[in-house]
């Protein structure tokens, strides 16, 4: 009834270009892509800015646009520029402008933005519209104000109401992964529950096949379910490499919270048509009330100075603890004593148990060590200072005062690598909303003229 | 006593947003899910974790023959005392993991 083409799992990840001319060629209906997760960290949120290079993120969009040009549908992404932030927004929507004007096509651009006001989401807690999810930090008015960007995640409503526009290309800000796909089966009246479903087996792309490097998938959904076919040459959608997709980054594998209710997959069926699609029945929409969506927000905590030394000699390396403590103590009591303010130094020792700290205790040592400094201070200047107050430790430091000066291996000159502001996501809560337009921003434009 | 790497198919591990940490153990066969579904406490795999054991969820899914764990991550992701953004590490721990 509805086909839905991904043409891979998100924009930048690419996605096999055989698979993508075979999805075209399927007539799909709309074709949706994921711009961005939190997964790679808070800085992105933070700062408003895109993983991807803007090289390879124009590459890719250039061809997805040119899909949609010959498929004659819609392309919609969410989630752009990584985060979904007003600004990550922006810098996509300048790209596809460039490409616009550089393939001469004339486009009509729907742009859906997610950012949110700290003055206006702290009215929003002050007024008990946002409640927090478990587990969640502390909040209060002024650190809302305090985040540097708030996203609200948009849902199938708010992607339809940018498809009722009648645009070519939709360019949203955060939205969850699902609603990107769910918003246009959903309108068409197909079944609520296999649509989320669908969806969520779909936000990959290729990852619910065998196959998961081939990117691209169509998902067809109809009244009773969907049905999910590969478009790689060789991958294959299995009732167990989709069943076991509802796992995938997933805290409960039976149900996905969505904007405005939850998908229940407990009652799923998973039947394979051929060697190669599967047909997914049974699974439930349940709607829930007041309508929420979720917010991210990310604040700064500090700024970052590292340095790295890498120890070779043998009684170094068989007492790196004692050494590392030692200098801890002392280059925090110089540093104290030397210069105000706020700061917190770490030294981590890469090769002993720096992967997963104290929760390692299994972990074996090799003939070498690196050990990481960080530094984190309330200024930039105080992070350089404190890292800089710890080199001649890190180059010098003895085990005992009675021995020889040692001296350790700086990879760099200088060894202080300076990593600017660092980033905190602040907020794991929901907001409740009277329309689920409330506080989203919808604007048309046409492009490429 | 084996390690449940010896057991199972694959352990995976990944964040599930910023605040939480999910673990899957494939294990393969409806033999292996059998003992890892028995032979795997609860319990240890918190104590492994620092997790509190009344946050921890457990999943045992004989459809799939997977036992997943999810549970707030040791420590929100980015954070100072996060030391692996994805998160994809804590699997290596827990495939080490003894298996009665």
């Amino acid at each position: 009834m509805v086909k839905v083409l991904i043409p891979s799992g998100a924009l930048g990840l690419g996605y096999d270009r055989d698979a993508l001319a075979r999805g075209i060629a399927e007539r799909p209906d709309i074709i949706a892509i994921d711009g961005g997760s939190t997964d790679s960290g808070p800085h992105y949120l933070g700062t408003g800015a895109s993983k991807y290079s803007r090289g390879s993120t124009k590459a890719e969009w250039a061809e997805l646009m040119a899909a949609q040009a010959e498929a004659g549908v819609p392309l919609v992404i969410g989630t752009a520029g990584t985060c979904g932030a007003d600004d990550a927004v922006d810098w996509l929507v300048d790209i596809t402008r460039e490409i616009a004007r550089e393939r001469g096509q004339t486009l009509k651009l729907a742009v859906l933005k997610s950012g949110q006001d700290g003055d206006a989401m702290a009215a929003a807690l002050e007024g008990g519209r946002i409640t927090p999810l478990a587990p969640a930090p502390e909040i209060s008015a002024d650190l809302l104000r305090d985040c540097t960007n708030i996203v609200a995640l948009a849902g199938a409503e708010q992607i339809q109401a940018a498809l009722d526009t009648g645009a070519d290309i939709v360019i949203a800000g955060r939205t969850t992964d699902t609603a990107i796909i769910s918003a246009l089966p959903l309108a068409r009246g197909c079944h609520p529950g296999g649509v989320w479903h669908g969806a969520k087996i779909g936000e990959c792309g290729a990852l619910a096949t065998t196959s998961p490097n081939t990117g691209t998938i169509l998902i067809d959904f109809d009244a009773e379910g969907f049905t999910i076919t590969p478009m790689g040459k060789d991958a294959r959608a299995t009732p167990r490499t989709v069943s076991a997709h509802m796992l995938y980054e997933n805290s409960d594998p039976y149900r996905l919270y969505e904007p405005g209710g939850y998908l229940d997959v407990t009652g799923a069926e998973y039947e394979a048509l051929d060697d190669r699609r599967v047909r997914v029945t049974g699974s439930e929409w349940v709607v829930t009330q007041p309508y929420t969506v979720k917010l991210e927000g990310a604040r700064r905590a500090g700024f970052q100075t590292v340095s790295l030394v890498l120890v070779r000699d043998a009684h170094y390396v068989e007492n790196i603890r004692a050494w590392v403590d030692d200098i801890h103590a002392k280059c925090t009591a110089k540093a104290k004593a030397r210069v105000g303010g706020d700061f917190q130094t770490e030294l981590r020792i890469i090769g002993a148990d720096a992967t997963l700290g104290p929760l390692d205790t299994n972990a074996k040592r090799g003939t070498e060590l690196g050990v990481m400094g960080i530094v984190t201070a309330e200024t930039e200047a105080l992070s350089r200072e404190v890292a800089k107050m710890l080199n001649p430790y890190l180059l010098h430091h003895p085990l005992t005062e009675q021995e020889e000066m040692p001296t350790f291996a700086f990879p760099f000159s200088p060894p202080e690598m300076p990593r600017g502001a660092v980033y905190e996501f602040c907020l794991n809560h929901v907001l409740a909303l009277d329309d689920p337009m409330d506080v989203f921003r919808l604007s048309i434009e046409e492009i490429g003229t | 006593m084996t390690a449940l790497k010896n057991i199972a198919d694959k352990v995976r591990s990944k964040n599930a947003g910023p605040f939480w940490l999910t673990l899957d153990v494939f294990c393969g066969t409806a033999e292996a899910f059998a003992r890892i579904s028995s032979g795997l406490d609860t319990g240890l795999v918190a104590d492994m974790f620092k997790a509190d054991p009344a946050t921890l969820k457990r999943f045992d899914m004989p459809e799939l023959n997977v036992v997943k764990f999810s549970m707030p991550r040791p420590a929100v992701q980015g954070t100072h005392a996060d030391r692996d953004m994805h998160g994809a590490s804590f699997a290596v721990l827990l495939g080490e993991i003894e298996i009665r």
